[in-house]
């Protein structure tokens, strides 16, 4: 019982843990999507050289670990003078690599738009970037979703692996504790409970703005 | 300002010169020729795979030609001079011209995210800029013109196929274009939902719209248009003024594609009451 209430004492440093791991996750999710989603659209241009450096950049990053990309960003970049502190080297190490999963979900969205539907856009006189942002994209939203969805919670939690570049998140935190206290049973389970506090709530959202982007869908 | 699109002065609203186009090894056009004044109602008629579409198509510039080219009103599409040399055209300046080209497709291709209302303001509010209260009153003006006001405010999934087809009809005339196309806009859609579609555009006829009407309603082609081109693996090989061209077709390959409609139709008419939208599939 008194190591329950030891825990309770440290709830603020595990909180404060979890707020890294809430900025790792937001930044990564926005690079990943922004990489993702300019890499789809482009993959539409004419360019055969801008298509092929996608594809090599998708397969690559794919292929490698994530954990992998993270010392290559936080350690291997000091070889050439870049230095990043271990939160902005998550962020940007889990939005590469997640641009390249979500490379795929964009293109698989997009194709999943009829081309007619372009055609009309097009025959309103859209050029065909505004006929992808106006038009095709609402609409790939649709199949876009529940994989983003399911990208940003494995985010959430793959967030742990920045503890292994210092990243100060939640898992990191709990660790460090773990090590003071010797409580291990109990601020792991506290931890886990905080991790699907955050997860669930993501689930939800993602259901929600299902709901929403299924207008006027058969 | 046609001078330095290298073009005539625009006595023609749509022309086309020596126009062809390659799908691989198959010529799907072949060295067309065609001129359109601004009012006239050109029907092209054909069998399946003889290019028609493709000819609409390239006029709106929805396939390259392979060879030739499309004028609009004086103004190549797709192609402009630049230092003496044709250039090819920005996604840009090509949206530009098709802002005056209207086109109805076989399949709707209606924005299923937006209700009706919305599908026909889409081009002037976004494209043309106008704001929404500028651009509602034409709007449902002419959702009104094609019979459509009461269903301003429903998604293309809760219209008929003759609804839909009406909706995108007004979805084009929303921007006012000078030339409208219509790729078999009627094809698609069961026997009995036809008529309300043509009638609209007939009125759309009698209004003076320069209309391009690929079609296998003869019937429509005869009392709309001015002028009929019957097409045949890639080229025009009859034209000419409805009556005389389905009255007393000259050319062999008119006569043989019209026996082979009209025994279509003879047989569909003589087929006992069955015909459901199973039976009205092609």
């Amino acid at each position: 019982m008194n190591a329950w209430l030891t825990v309770w004492g440290l709830l603020p440093v595990l909180l404060i843990g979890a707020i890294t791991t809430v900025q790792v996750t937001a930044g990564g999710f926005v690079v990943a999507v922004l990489i993702g989603l300019g890499c789809a659209i482009m993959q539409n241009f004419r360019s055969r050289l801008l298509r092929a450096v996608i594809a090599v950049y998708v397969d690559v990053f794919r292929a490698v670990p994530v954990l992998t990309q993270l010392f290559i960003i936080y350690f291997g970049l000091t070889e050439i003078g870049i230095r990043l502190d271990p939160v902005p080297s998550a962020i940007v190490g889990f939005g590469i690599n997640g641009g390249a999963y979500l490379t795929e979900v964009f293109r698989a969205g997009i194709e999943s738009v009829h081309q007619g539907q372009l055609e009309a856009a097009q025959m309103l006189g859209m050029t065909r970037l505004r006929a992808m942002r106006i038009i095709i994209l609402p609409q790939a939203m649709r199949v876009v979703l529940p994989p983003l969805g399911n990208f940003a919670i494995g985010l959430l939690k793959d967030t742990a692996l920045a503890s292994a570049v210092a990243a100060p998140e939640l898992m990191f935190r709990a660790r460090n504790l773990v090590d003071r206290t010797f409580l291990s049973t109990q601020i792991y389970a506290v931890t886990a409970v905080i991790y699907l506090a955050m997860s669930l709530p993501l689930g939800h959202l993602t259901r929600r703005a299902e709901a929403r982007v299924a207008r006027g869908r058969r | 300002m046609s001078d330095a699109n290298g073009a005539d002065a625009p006595a023609y609203l749509v022309q086309v010169s020596g126009l062809s186009k390659r799908f691989g090894e198959t010529y799907v056009l072949s060295d067309v020729d065609l001129a359109v004044t601004a009012g006239e109602k050109v029907a092209i008629i054909g069998p399946s795979g003889s290019g028609k579409t493709t000819l609409l198509r390239c006029v709106a510039h929805l396939e390259r030609p392979t060879a030739g080219h499309v004028a609009i009103a004086g103004q190549r599409i797709g192609e402009k001079l630049v230092n003496g040399r044709w250039r090819e055209m920005s996604d840009r300046e090509i949206a530009q011209i098709r802002t005056g080209i209207g086109m109805v497709f076989q399949r709707f291709n209606l924005f299923p995210h937006l209700t009706a209302l919305e599908n026909v303001m889409l081009g002037p509010t976004r494209v043309l800029k106008q704001s929404r209260a500028e651009a509602e009153p034409l709007a449902r003006e002419l959702l009104r013109k094609v019979g459509l006001a009461h269903k301003a405010a429903d998604y293309p999934e809760r219209l008929s196929g003759g609804q839909q087809q009406r909706v995108a009809i007004a979805r084009s005339l929303a921007m006012q274009p000078r030339l409208m196309l219509f790729d078999e806009a009627t094809s698609a859609l069961d026997p009995e939902l036809i008529g309300e579609v043509l009638s609209v555009m007939r009125t759309l006829a009698q209004d003076g719209m320069t209309m391009l009407i690929v079609t296998h309603e003869m019937q429509f082609a005869e009392d709309v248009a001015d002028r009929v081109i019957v097409m045949d693996h890639g080229r025009i090989v009859d034209e000419g003024p409805p009556h005389e061209l389905f009255r007393s077709p000259s050319h062999p390959r008119t006569q043989a594609f019209l026996r082979a409609v009209v025994d279509r139709q003879t047989m569909s008419d003589a087929a006992p009451e069955t015909s459901g939208p199973e039976a009205a599939a092609p």
